[in-house]
């Protein structure tokens, strides 16, 4: 009983902390200093029509590293913590339905060229290369509901992952030697503004970041899978 | 301050209070999920200026207006890694959660009492 007026309590306190951003922040009207510049030079610059993608992959893309490294450790983390020792029980799971495996057969390639098409057109459109791995990892769960028996190659997933971050850290690296630092995209030629072949190293590095993820989150579902209880 | 703003403060309380008062482990996770998608509204609502567009250059906005019509892309492009990041740690710990399901066969949190003073 007390538990429960002490979580009251704190979640009175919290709010109230909360209040004033609500009374007397107000709206800007502007755009603040880092992100003026980021918008009036970040086109010329670098060539990137999405400007959200500029500052992800170039701008701020040590950051961007440095997620893609959380990312591949709590993808670690949980193949560690569901790892099985000796041989994997049988699936209790029944065969998947008629409707479902002729679906997945039509809808399968469809979705990975969607993952694929995301991630390629990131410096244009709303889209990079975390939300084409998702999307390429979430055509692989229908894959694996489909077919019980599917089984994924834990070695090409390793292999698409390492070889993907080694060449990202590869080509920044190479940012700090031809062009101004690391990470810079200009390593390619900027080409013509908004077509696809432009942006420099932009979808080159979000192909790479669309791979590493996708890798990455098929081994989270294999793993989880592969444990059932 | 906008209602999005108003919306994400309250789903973060939601959470929070999820996370302090339920008993199962499954639930605490939710609402640490709920926390996390009030702070990814509360950071685009802060990003966002009023009557403006995606920051996305094309033949309706072009370079020379854009300064002027497009909101700012930092706190976008934060979210979006605050997402994936997001999900990482979702899995990380209902992979806890089904390796402590596994030793305790329970997975209320008065069950486990190893940490408990």
């Amino acid at each position: 009983m007390i538990k429960k007026y002490a979580v009251l309590l704190l979640l009175g306190a919290f709010a109230l902390m909360l209040l004033p951003f609500v009374t007397e922040v107000t709206p800007f009207e502007e755009l603040s200093p880092v992100a003026q510049k980021y918008v009036k030079d970040g086109p010329d610059e670098l060539g990137s029509a999405n400007l959200v993608s500029s500052v992800i992959v170039t701008y701020r893309g040590l950051d961007t590293l440095g997620e893609v490294a959380v990312l591949f450790i709590a993808a670690a983390g949980v193949g560690f913590m569901l790892r099985r020792k000796g041989d994997v029980k049988k699936s209790l799971r029944r065969e998947a339905s008629g409707i479902l495996r002729s679906g997945t057969v039509f809808l399968f390639p469809l979705v990975l060229l969607y993952g694929i098409y995301i991630f390629l057109h990131g410096h244009l459109t709303p889209g990079g290369g975390f939300q084409g791995g998702v999307v390429i990892a979430s055509g692989i769960v229908l894959l694996l509901l489909a077919d019980v028996s599917a089984k994924i190659n834990g070695t090409v997933l390793q292999w698409i992952e390492s070889l993907s971050g080694a060449v990202y850290v590869a080509l920044g690296v190479l940012g700090i030697v031809l062009a101004a630092g690391f990470l810079d995209n200009r390593i390619l030629p900027a080409g013509e503004f908004g077509r696809l072949l432009s942006a420099g190293a932009i979808p080159l590095i979000y192909s790479l970041i669309g791979l590493k993820v996708g890798a990455e989150l098929v081994g989270i579902i294999d793993s989880m899978q592969k444990d059932e209880l | 301050m906008t209602l999005i703003t108003i919306l994400g403060f309250i789903l973060i309380v939601i959470g929070i209070w999820g996370m302090l008062s339920q008993s199962n482990i499954i639930k605490i996770i939710i609402g640490f999920s709920i926390v996390d998608t009030g702070i990814h509204l509360v950071m685009v609502s802060i990003g966002y200026l009023k009557d403006r567009t995606a920051p996305i250059l094309d033949e309706a906005v072009g370079k020379a207006e854009a300064l002027a019509r497009v909101v700012d892309p930092v706190p976008s492009a934060l979210v979006l890694t605050a997402i994936v990041i997001g999900l990482a740690v979702t899995a990380l710990m209902l992979a806890y959660a089904v390796k402590l399901h596994e030793m305790k066969g329970s997975l209320d949190i008065h069950d486990l009492k190893e940490l408990k003073w």
